[in-house]
């Protein structure tokens, strides 16, 4: 019973985990506004280092991260939680088993 | 546990499935691009780390006033989800900056502040499990003072000069981001509620098994 | 029932009392002040080896290493303070004697704060020296601001270490508990520092980070004393 409901939320993010991928797909290059009479035209690669910084890997990244902590947050509770579990049904049969001479 | 859990994880799995397409349908912002769609998954961490810190004050104070074992399990519950969620907004908040400030880290209030609410949260957990006889009482004080922390953390960035965004930005959001924003925090606060009641079900076994051996040693 | 019309006067004899002991039996021998003064300046002048650079000492290096020094020696002393008591069980005592609780939370911080101000006294000296900062070009300024900023300091931590004198692992407990708690305090001790040590430093700003402090220090004190009762009792 408890380890369903664990995998249920580990559902919940298994279907989010693969969500990001669909976003990703329909993604025009962001447009900046233009400013208001370019003079010439500057090759991207031309920029500072820092603007060139390509977006997709860092969101990527974050989104990941966001499934993984909280997927090993669920694993982490469930396995704490059988390990509990166990015990107490360990300790139940030995209680029903009556009391030790 | 209780009959609504099952259900709702349900509904909370489908609308983190559908979080994403609204998240990609909102518009670009016009200066950080794409890297802003961090955002939409930042912002809600954020606030259920400040709201598990008062979540664990809170607790933290009933028990330490009443006694009620019952407001410790969820105090401890809190502290873990505090250190969760603070987690994940301090490794999303530094890849959007370092594409939107260029670096990864500034000392700005905000963000100092909200680190050391996280290593608050951390003293927490590691006094429960070190400190001892005893130590269900001192990480209840630690959390008091943690959460008197947290209305300095959301306010701070109103009354500084920081590099971090103020709070007038998420009530002034267009129409198409502050759905997914809201729907997003949605989803987040559907799940903080969801885990904690699995973290506080943990504890109850726990407790459960401390008297299940007084029993046992009658 | 005793009348409670005069305890807010019994509470202070009380913290007075309180002061007093600690104060006699500290004057005794001076060990608690001795090693907390050495290992203050040791923490100095360790910083000042390990940043030195071509053989000057960083200018702004000063308020920094100020303030940590004070966290540091803080610490040491608030654990050595309680450490007397849970030796010789006088806690015990002093929580059983019909005393109000708040009270004996203000004699030990005023002890501690007493204490961490004469460190500053020798401490402040020899930073100028070290640091070639005019550290007493505003000696009222400077003084709040060591003043208020050791009073939250140690309203933390005197509650923290007297909640920690029957826990296990207490040395390391503490500072795990006390430091992310104060990192406010010691942020804006070091930028009122600092500030003061400019040469064209704002004294509104000073007085900015004066006023967090004290309302720091209202914060924390009310807390403490709010929480000491249940905290110490089992």
């Amino acid at each position: 019973m408890r380890s369903s409901l664990i995998r249920v939320l580990a559902l919940v993010f298994a279907l989010g985990a693969c969500a990001p991928q669909a976003a990703q797909k329909p993604q025009p290059q962001p447009q900046p506004a233009p400013p208001a009479a370019t003079d010439e035209f500057v090759p991207i690669s031309q920029l500072p280092a820092q603007d060139q910084l390509p977006a997709a890997p860092l969101l990527v990244t974050a989104y990941a991260f966001v499934w993984v902590a909280l997927f090993g947050y669920l694993l982490s509770v469930g396995r704490r939680l059988t390990k509990v579990q166990r015990e107490v049904d360990r300790l139940e049969s030995d209680i029903a088993r009556g009391p030790r001479t | 546990m209780p009959k609504w859990f099952l259900p709702l994880a349900g509904v909370n799995a489908v609308m983190f499935a559908a979080a994403p397409f609204l998240i990609a349908r909102a518009d670009y912002e016009s200066t950080m691009g794409l890297v802003q769609k961090i955002f939409y998954f930042h912002m809600p961490s954020a606030s259920m780390f400040l709201l598990s810190a008062v979540v664990c004050g809170i607790a933290s104070a009933r028990f330490l006033f009443g006694g009620s074992p019952r407001q410790d399990r969820l105090a401890h519950s809190a502290a873990e989800l505090a250190v969760l969620f603070g987690a994940i907004t301090l490794v999303t908040g530094p890849l959007w900056a370092r594409k939107a400030w260029g670096v990864w880290w500034a000392w700005d209030v905000r963000l100092t502040s909200s680190l050391m609410g996280w290593m608050v949260a951390w003293a927490y957990l590691l006094v429960r499990k070190y400190g001892g006889p005893g130590s269900d009482k001192l990480a209840a004080g630690l959390a008091l003072f943690g959460m008197a922390n947290v209305p300095f953390v959301y306010i701070s960035v109103n009354y500084w000069r920081t590099i971090h965004p103020k709070t007038s930005v998420v009530p002034t959001l267009p129409a198409d981001m502050g759905t997914a924003l809201w729907f997003s925090f949605a989803c987040f606060l559907l799940l903080f509620t969801l885990l904690l009641r699995v973290r506080v079900h943990l504890e109850e076994q726990r407790a459960k098994v401390d008297t299940l051996y007084l029993s046992l040693d009658e | 029932m005793p009348a409670r019309r005069n305890a807010g006067g019994e509470g202070v004899r009380t913290a007075w009392l309180i002061l007093r002991k600690d104060l006699t039996v500290e004057v005794r021998s001076l060990e608690i002040a001795y090693t907390t003064l050495f290992f203050a300046i040791s923490c100095v002048l360790f910083f000042a080896f390990a940043l030195v650079k071509e053989g000057k000492a960083p200018e702004d290096g000063a308020a920094g290493i100020l303030w940590i020094a004070i966290a540091f020696a803080g610490t040491l002393a608030l654990g050595r303070a309680f450490e007397r008591e849970r030796q010789s069980e006088t806690l015990r005592a002093l929580l059983m004697a019909p005393a109000a609780r708040p009270a004996i939370y203000v004699g030990k911080l005023l002890g501690i704060v007493a204490l961490l101000i004469a460190a500053e006294v020798v401490l402040v000296p020899l930073v100028a020296f070290l640091f070639q900062a005019p550290l007493l070009s505003h000696p009222f300024w400077l003084a709040a601001v060591l003043v208020s900023g050791t009073i939250g300091f140690a309203a933390v931590g005197t509650l923290f270490s007297a909640m920690l004198v029957r826990a296990r692992s207490r040395d390391v407990l503490l500072p795990v508990l006390l430091y992310p708690i104060t990192v406010p305090v010691i942020i804006a001790g070091v930028r009122a520092t600092a500030e003061l040590l400019q040469p064209d430093g704002e004294l509104a700003l000073v007085r900015f980070w004066v006023a967090l402090l004290l309302a720091l220090d209202v914060v924390f004190v009310t807390l403490a004393l709010w929480t000491f009762e249940p905290l110490m009792t089992d």
